[in-house]
């Protein structure tokens, strides 16, 4: 395997003392302040769990043993995007590093900063297929942004200092490191330096003065400017920098799925969600507006529709950290390159101050359409079945956004994420790039312990729940008052939806059973109960956030609801279906 | 338009690089028609040259694909006309089709090509230059019966003045460290 550096480490002897590779890795930890790890054991991996112990006995490391690795790395993600720090989690050979593969998938196109630390067999033992052996590195690198095979212990200190300086710096991205069970026992003289730079990489790119020039004068000639914002303005800590230039600029403002919660839902600027399943005004307006202001989103194809018919009267900034993503779908006309917590400032003082009185009015009429023909009859049903968004209602009003929404993947993600309050900021945790079902309750396990002090509410589907339901066990021995919200339509709704819409109703393998969710919940002692009417509805949601443990709620919804309005996939953005129509 | 690109690479290391670098063009099922890895005059500096067809759009998504992998030092790619390249072909005759016409003599000289090797079985020849070029020699071989024939991945060297590889390197240990 290759070295680490090309500069000889020199290990100060005074400094260091000597540890076993296994400690090393934990004092490493330490000195990252990862004090959180999720994970499972396993043999690989046993020397660092022994040691492990004596760490948590001390209060030094805290481990939250879940019931599968996928959990494990789903709760690191979690954990990682409500506090902004980076997730940790430890998984065994083979199986155990095998089954961290979806989550780490999850986290490469999210974003979102998790180191893995995995055990494999003893390095004499490499390429022999010997018991639980399996090429992590090599299954993993799609979808890492960086990985490396630990074969020596003194490898170990600098292995941890690049995985977390990698994770966490220019645009994050999940990171594994594989250590053979000789480099956990033998030892090495331990000191600890953090890495903050790596000759090869140029994690935030240098910005160009004359794209500031460029851009400046873009946004102050534009009649029709529309801000979409993505995630990366959360992962750059620019929602401040983001407001005050909306505030000063009074430019519209849409929304990705993850850049939800990056300003307030109730901002008067804000305009919702854009693509798919988002709102109609700024998707339509998308194709009107004369100028895109891109802030860290990467034009998804869930966003954008139709590629050669998106946004053509529209000029483009491209306010990007990652030089790869520009270009890459839609081409643009600047690129703001660099850090947005940095950039934005610097525009938000050259340009002029605003407010686009009419164009910003252009949108109601699109947005009373769209509560007339959809949000009205989402979130207050009068008769029949309780719809999903009258739940996401019932839980705006009983809390008044003051809550993280974690949601599963399918129609409850999207009704979610439509009708959530985003009061505060890092206010949703949802699976956007992957779309991976199962990563909401293990995600809401990480999100707890990542804001301790928060409602954490999981909307989930009787589908995704299934997916990865042990971890109420997790949920349970920890005392982990998640409130969880299993949304039942006894169908994968999602997929139930196209078939309605484009395969002609044939329903193939989309209607599910479940388990009674509250008899499962109280198999773990959690407690529970179902909802079946708008009245019950009302007063669950009360003892729900009333009760200081865990609680579910399974409610009973419409069964074949589905999320409206829509942009088909392929069509334009500016096509969106009601859901009315003839 | 589909046209021919030569992509190079610098890298820092270049176990398991390698496997990072054709990920990408497996994803995108893109045939590398040539590849050489090689260290480069910088110690434990590696360069790669690749050859891929592909259409514009692919190689600059490709490429910044390609320089984003964090030990990727530099990527960049070049059409024909940017470049000097060449290959060498290795060709592996009976000594006694050599010996029985004087015409296996007058091809040698009219490819530039030499003998490497020859013992009383078999004669080795080798030729550099293009892939057209190796490849006619081997078609104008063939009637006298070619035993085994070899030719190597494309090296490549740019007409454009580009900056050197270790003033950019210097350039970049200076840079500030970037704390996230
Ligand atoms: C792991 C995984 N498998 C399959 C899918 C495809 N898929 C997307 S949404 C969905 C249905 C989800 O059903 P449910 O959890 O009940 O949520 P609902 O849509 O009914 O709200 C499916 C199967 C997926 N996104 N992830
Ligand atoms: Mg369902």
């Amino acid at each position: 395997m290759e070295t680490l550096t090309k500069e000889k480490t020199e290990v100060q002897k005074d400094k260091s003392i000597r540890v076993t590779g296994s400690e090393a890795l934990l004092m490493a930890l330490i000195a990252e302040e990862a004090k959180i790890i999720f994970g499972y054991p396993g043999g690989a991996i046993m020397p660092v769990y022994d040691k492990l112990m004596d760490y948590e006995l001390q209060h030094k490391l805290k481990h939250i043993l879940t019931r599968h690795e996928q959990g494990a790395i789903h709760a690191a993600q979690g954990f990682a995007r409500v506090s902004g720090k980076t997730g940790v989690c430890f998984a065994t050979s083979g199986p155990g590093a095998a089954n961290l593969i979806t989550g780490i998938a999850d986290a490469f196109l999210d974003s979102t900063p998790v180191v893995c630390f995995t055990g494999q067999v003893y390095s004499h033992l490499l390429g022999s297929d010997a018991f639980q052996e399996t090429d992590i590195v090599g299954i993993s690198m799609p979808v890492t942004k960086w990985n490396f095979q630990v074969r020596r212990a003194d490898e170990i200190p600098e292995a941890v200092a690049k995985a977390f300086y990698i994770a966490k710096s220019g645009r994050p991205g999940p990171v594994l490191i594989d250590l053979t069970k000789d480099a956990m026992l033998n030892e090495l003289d331990f000191s600890y330096k953090k890495v903050d730079k790596i000759r090869s990489y140029i994690p935030v790119p240098e910005t160009k003065q004359y794209e500031f020039e460029k851009a400046v004068e873009l946004i102050n000639s534009a009649k029709k400017p529309l801000a979409l914002v993505g995630q990366g303005v959360i992962l750059a800590g620019a929602e401040k920098e983001l407001e005050e230039f909306v505030d000063k600029t009074g430019i519209p403002v849409a929304s990705t799925l993850l850049g939800l919660s990056a300003l307030p839902s109730e901002h008067p600027l804000f305009t919702g969600m854009l693509g798919m399943h988002g709102n109609v005004a700024p998707n339509v307006k998308t194709n009107e507006a004369d100028l895109l202001i891109a802030l860290g989103m990467r034009f998804d194809d869930r966003v954008t529709g139709k590629v050669d018919t998106y946004a053509p009267n529209a000029k483009k900034i491209h306010f990007e950290i990652d030089k790869a993503e520009v270009n890459k779908i839609i081409n643009v006309d600047v690129a703001v390159l660099g850090n947005i917590k940095q950039t934005l400032p610097l525009i938000t003082n050259l340009v002029n101050e605003n407010c686009h009185e009419v164009w910003s009015n252009s949108f109601i009429p699109y947005k009373d359409e769209e509560k007339r023909r959809v949000i009205n009859k989402e979130l207050y049903p009068y008769n029949g079945k309780i719809s999903m968004g009258e739940v996401i209602r019932n839980i705006n009003e009983t809390l008044n956004g003051e809550a993280v929404l974690v949601t599963d993947v399918g129609q409850h993600q999207m009704i979610a994420s439509r009708y959530f309050n985003f009061k505060n900021k890092r206010s949703l945790v949802s699976s956007g790039g992957l779309g991976t079902m199962g990563f909401g309750l293990p995600a809401a396990v990480g999100a707890k312990f990542g804001a301790p002090d928060k409602n954490i509410v999981l909307v989930s589907g009787d589908g995704g729940f299934q997916m990865t339901l042990q971890e109420l066990g997790t949920i349970a021995h920890n005392k982990l008052p998640v409130k969880m919200i299993v949304l039942n339509n006894n169908y994968l709704g999602m997929v139930r939806q196209w078939q309605e819409l484009f395969f002609d109703e044939r329903y193939a393998s989309t209607s599910i059973t479940s388990p009674d969710f509250v008899v499962l919940a109280s198999a773990y002692g959690i407690k529970g109960e179902h909802v079946h009417s708008h009245n019950e509805l009302v007063e669950a949601m009360q003892r729900l956030w009333n009760c200081d443990e865990p609680y579910l709620l399974e409610v009973h919804v419409a069964k074949k609801g589905n999320v409206f309005p829509m942009v088909p996939a392929g069509a334009p953005v500016d096509r969106m279906v009601f859901g009315d129509e003839k | 338009m589909y046209q021919e690109y030569t992509i190079t690479v610098f890298s820092e290391n270049h176990i398991g690089l390698l496997n990072r670098i054709t990920l990408n063009f497996t994803r995108r099922k893109l045939n590398i028609d040539s590849l050489t890895v090689s260290e480069s005059a910088i110690k434990g500096i590696y360069k790669f040259t690749i050859v891929v067809y592909c259409s514009k759009q692919t190689i600059i998504n490709l490429v910044k694909q390609i320089e984003k992998q964090i030990d990727v030092i530099r990527a960049f790619y070049l059409t024909p006309d940017e470049i000097l390249h060449q290959e060498i072909a290795m060709y592996k005759i009976a000594t006694s089709a050599l010996l029985e016409t004087n015409e296996i003599e007058g091809i040698i000289r009219q490819f530039n090509a030499r003998i490497l090797e020859m013992t009383k079985g078999y004669t080795v020849i080798e030729k550099t230059g293009h892939k057209a070029e190796t490849q006619e020699l081997f078609e104008k071989l063939q009637p006298y019966g070619v035993l085994q024939f070899v030719r190597s991945g494309r090296v490549a060297i740019t007409r454009l003045k580009k900056e050197l590889l270790s003033n950019y390197l210097r350039k970049l240990e200076n840079k500030q460290s970037v704390l996230v």
